[in-house]
């Protein structure tokens, strides 16, 4: 993907965004809504339902992640000609550990994350599993950032 | 099978979907882990949970996934029956416990989905 | 039936105490991933069936004298559940089967027994 090499224009990046979706860290009610909504955006477009079941499944996880761990965040969605991106970035504690956080089975989840069905230490892989290309940094007590690309094709 | 027929076998109520009945289902997922359904479970599956809160529904519509069958009598709260109105997500509700739901579904020809070999492959990590 | 036997008809790979699966019996089964969950509702004697492979999974099997663990879908248990599996003298098996599967075929065996 040659394109996403370096930044988009202005032009470019307003054209791409879909959607801007704020999320309450510790807001566990509607966790998971996020999800649902980028799921209606994406129907209709003519993209795959496999793809968007994939944006789907990242977004969720993506979405749980910022509610148990960050104060805050968002997720931004971009359907490129080629991809679907979606780009989550938290203000919160960070990730001192990227290779231990994506070890299957650790987590630092409490009850609260576990009694909703997730906080199995599964959910950074899952991201990664369902994503053409998987970025993840984190600036450790500023926050984390993911990015995950879909491809059309994929 | 139908799921008016996963009714029947189960003693099930019909929370949500009445209209809905006569879908087919032929795979079903068991699981309390939603990132686990959010990994494995396939579209068009029934999803078979002790959990009953909107993650539940919101991971089923995330996935495509045909109905949910909430086992062990657990409570339903309104949260989660609006929830799964508004995707249209059918829930059916049983006092079984998840071994005898599955149990019995799979003697009745219902199969596992499971998809670990889909050609989702690992993809690059770049820090 | 004792537990040598169903996890011999149903090909699972024995991570933990295997000498105690001959003398083991398995009088019924639970599917679960919530601890409480298990804790509240499952029996003594019950083969537990679930996806997590945290240590928290000997302390409940023991303590509802369970049969033994079974993991599904191909995840493996951190060596320190199957240390602590060793110290308490719990079972854990390994499959690459689905939950729903798994229960599906021991429930066939059980109610054929």
């Amino acid at each position: 993907m040659e394109s996403r090499k370096k930044p988009l224009s202005d032009e470019d990046f307003i054209k791409s965004l879909e959607g801007v979706y704020h999320i309450q860290g510790r807001d566990f009610v509607d966790a998971g809504i996020v999800s649902s909504e980028v799921k209606k955006s994406l129907q209709g477009k003519g993209i795959p339902e496999s793809i968007i079941r994939r944006v789907a499944v990242i977004t969720f996880e993506a979405e749980i992640n910022i509610i148990s761990y960050a104060q805050q965040g968002t997720i931004q969605l971009f359907i490129e000609p080629d991809a679907v991106i979606i780009e989550a970035n938290d203000i919160g504690p960070g990730i001192a550990d990227i290779d231990l956080a994506l070890q299957e089975g650790y987590s630092t989840a409490d009850d609260s994350i576990r009694e909703l069905g997730f906080g199995a230490g599964m959910g950074l892989n899952n991201i990664k599993k369902f994503s053409d290309v998987f970025e993840l940094t984190s600036d450790v007590g500023q926050g984390t950032h993911l990015k995950s690309i879909v491809k059309l094709s994929g | 099978m139908k799921l008016s027929e996963i009714r029947d076998l189960l003693d099930a109520r019909v929370i949500v979907g009445e209209d809905k009945l006569d879908i087919e289902i032929t795979t079903a997922f068991g699981a309390d882990l939603m990132s686990d359904v959010l990994s494995f479970a396939r579209s068009g599956c029934l999803l078979i949970t002790g959990l009953s809160n909107p993650q539940a529904v919101r991971t089923a519509y995330a996935l495509d996934i045909a109905a949910i069958l909430v086992c062990r009598g657990k409570s339903l709260t309104s949260k989660f029956i609006e929830t799964a109105s508004e995707l249209g997500i059918p829930i059916l509700w049983t006092k079984f416990i998840m071994f005898e739901s599955c149990g019995r579904l799979y003697q009745e020809g219902l199969t596992g989905c499971i998809r670990k070999t889909d050609g989702i492959e690992e993809k690059t990590l770049v820090r | 039936m004792n537990l040598e036997t169903l996890a011999e008809a149903l090909g699972l790979k024995c991570k933990c105490c295997w000498e105690k699966l001959k003398t083991t019996e398995v009088k019924g089964g639970y599917a679960g991933d919530l601890l409480s969950d298990v804790m509240a509702n499952s029996n003594a004697g019950d083969i537990w069936v679930t996806r997590q492979v945290h240590q928290n999974i000997v302390a409940v099997a023991s303590l509802k004298g369970h049969a033994g663990i079974v993991i599904v879908q191909g995840a493996s248990p951190d060596k320190d559940t199957l240390d602590r599996a060793g110290r308490e003298g719990i079972p854990i098996m390994v499959t690459d089967m689905s939950k729903f599967e798994v229960v599906g075929k021991i429930y066939q065996l059980l109610s054929e027994a």
